[in-house]
């Protein structure tokens, strides 16, 4: 029975068919359907106002993405070609708020030029710009979002803490960046970066997402109080002195041997060579005796 | 080669003299030149007080280092531009270095400028004896020989030799302390089926979920850690082939040996962390090339490709720990590694 069939006016249509069985159900429908509507018309609405503040956020960072970023890693962060058929940049979706904070936020990202490695250099962005440019990159898939600040506070940092740090960092970071932290190379023009003055925030990111061919210590396995510890250590590492005042970029034997081996054996020569020399000679003379 | 140009050596004048055809007549010694000092007796007077002032002074110096010694308190440190350290050490390094110095300067000073410095030459002998000395040693030798009975008595010599030989055994005997043999413990190490594959240092226990693409873990196996309060020395040593990396690799990346499809969970893969070329242990991990470096000799290893050796001296590729998951979902190993982990040996080849 098709209703479009029937010319009879509204009312009456109603009204002939509010005995049909399924009216209550009709009727129930319209109800909750007006509830709703008025609900979202007049209820005080907090969770839009919340939301604003941060999509206007992720708005402003996909503008600042679109200007800045998109050239290499695709208007959607899906990662581009240099029209080689070379990857310009990777996709960023997924790789979370934590790791677009350290990029641009020790000035890696933006790269000025594709190489072996991108280093780190003064940030293009400013704070507030780099939390937009987080705020849109995390809004495109779940990834790891930037540390808490006490989970890298090591202001409290015990000797005991620092101890374990310090057996953790030999264990899991000296075989790149150096038992005295201060970085190290690696095959094809790569290296492990200096660990010295670097933000704690920046270390923790680094564990936390692996930037460039760094490995990837998650919270899971490197537990937050272990990545702590190891900040702690390499915050003692940084304040130590160099007994004498010369580390040699303390890079044990070998800066050591080199010093040595070259200005200490070569002064010794140089001496040596002054002591056969011949001294003053009065010419022609004769001896007084 | 002719002769005509080699010293002659008359054979009736054993010593000194030499007769040599030279090519360019020897031009003598220089005249002797004198020295400031030799003409002038102010001026070694000066040199005199000067030397003997090096000599006080470095005893000045050496008595000050020990008053550093009890005046300086141990822990006082000092400060001078960028150089810093234990004042106490500095002074007394200080004191005896530069008394030392003193009297080398000294000794130097005096020997260049007062004591004697005519040149003088000697010529050089022949290095054989003259055959008269010869002939009377050989004599000597020979009488001593048939004096003694050494030819004639023959139990006496064997006796001797055969005291003498024996003598070299407990040379070779000794040898033995380098051992004992290691036997079969190159060929296994503490892990076993259903060992759980732990964190190093923090020996918390590992589950596949928590590992994300591009991790690297230190991992040793869950029975280590007990072993430290045994004995210190087998824990060394069990540690030192039981230590293992554990990484995840995107699985598609992953070439699988035939025969390993079961032994690692959605791209978690376990291998040994010692270098197969002469034992270094290895975590130089990079994640973007999956490769794994040795820092002693550049031996390179593809984890995604069952740790092949793609560059460096080593000769195998790392041993893969077979892995499992257990009823509480943690990483455990299947069994013990299927080859011996570390450097090859003579009955490994």
């Amino acid at each position: 029975m098709s209703e479009k069939r029937l010319s009879l006016s509204p009312a009456r249509f109603l009204s002939a068919r509010r005995r049909h069985r399924s009216a209550g159900l009709v009727v129930l429908l319209f109800g909750l359907l007006a509830v709703g509507s008025a609900y979202a018309a007049f209820a005080p609405d907090n969770a839009v106002a919340d939301n604003s503040a941060q999509s206007q956020q992720i708005e402003e960072g996909k503008k600042l993405f679109a200007v800045g970023c998109s050239s290499c890693h695709g208007l959607n962060a899906e990662g581009g070609g240099n029209g080689e058929g070379k990857m310009a940049g990777p996709s960023l979706i997924g790789v979370g708020a934590a790791a677009v904070d350290f990029q641009v936020g020790t000035g890696r990202m933006p790269a000025m030029q594709t190489g072996a490695q991108v280093p780190r250099k003064t940030p293009a962005y400013t704070q507030a710009e780099i939390e937009a440019l987080a705020a849109y990159v995390a809004s495109l898939a779940p990834g790891p979002a930037v540390p808490a600040q006490e989970s890298y506070d090591i202001s409290k940092a015990t000797d005991e803490q620092v101890t374990r740090g310090g057996e953790l960092f030999r264990t899991n970071c000296t075989a790149c960046h150096n038992f005295a932290g201060r970085g190290g190379a690696l095959p094809n023009g790569k290296y492990a970066p200096s660990l010295m003055n670097v933000d704690p925030k920046h270390i923790y990111e680094a564990m936390l997402t692996g930037p460039q061919q760094m490995p990837v210590f998650s919270d899971q396995v490197m537990q937050p109080e272990d990545k702590r510890d190891i900040i702690a250590y390499l915050h003692a590492l940084q304040e130590q002195k160099d007994p004498g005042g010369f580390g040699l970029g303390r890079l044990g034997p070998v800066s050591e041997g080199l010093w040595g081996w070259l200005v200490g054996i070569g002064v010794l020569v140089c001496v040596a060579v002054w002591i056969g020399a011949k001294g003053v000679k009065a010419k022609g003379a004769k001896a007084s005796e | 080669m002719s002769d005509e140009k080699l010293p002659v050596v008359k054979a009736d004048e054993g010593h000194g003299a030499v007769e040599v055809a030279e090519p360019i007549a020897d031009p003598g010694i220089e005249p002797h030149e004198y020295r400031i000092t030799d003409i002038d007796p102010k001026a070694a007077d000066r040199v005199e007080r000067q030397v003997s002032a090096m000599f006080t002074l470095a005893g000045v110096l050496a008595l000050g280092s020990c008053v550093a010694y009890f005046a300086i308190p141990r822990d006082s440190v000092f400060e001078f531009g960028p150089l810093s350290g234990n004042a106490n050490n500095m002074a007394i390094g200080l004191c005896i270095g530069l008394a030392l110095f003193l009297i080398g300067a000294g000794a130097i000073q005096w020997a260049k400028k007062l004591m004697v410095d005519e040149e003088i030459s000697e010529d050089r002998h022949p290095a054989h004896s003259s055959p008269e000395q010869i002939q009377d040693i050989t004599e000597a030798f020979k009488q001593g020989a048939a004096e003694s009975g050494f030819g004639r008595r023959t139990l006496i010599r064997r006796g001797l030799f055969t005291g003498l030989g024996l003598l070299g055994l407990p040379a070779v005997v000794l040898l033995r302390d380098l051992g004992p043999l290691p036997g079969r413990t190159l060929y296994h190490t503490i892990w076993a089926k259903g060992i759980r594959v732990v964190n190093d240092v923090t020996a918390r226990p590992i589950k596949p979920a928590d590992m994300i693409v591009g991790q690297l873990v230190n991992a040793i196996p869950a029975n280590l850690p007990p072993l430290q309060e045994e004995s210190a020395v087998e824990y060394q040593n069990a540690r030192a082939k039981a230590a293992v990396i554990v990484v995840r690799i995107r699985p598609t990346e992953i070439r699988t040996k035939p025969g390993r499809e079961n032994w690692g969970i959605d791209g978690i893969l376990c291998y040994s962390k010692i270098c197969t070329h002469v034992g270094c242990p290895i975590s130089l991990y990079e994640q973007t090339t999956h490769h794994v470096l040795c820092p002693c000799h550049q031996s390179t290893f593809d984890l995604a490709d069952s740790a092949k050796v793609v560059f460096g001296p080593a000769a195998r590729p790392l041993p893969q720990l077979p892995l499992a998951v257990d009823s509480e979902g943690y990483l455990v190993a299947q069994s013990d590694f299927t080859e011996p982990v570390g450097p090859s040996f003579f009955e490994r080849g």
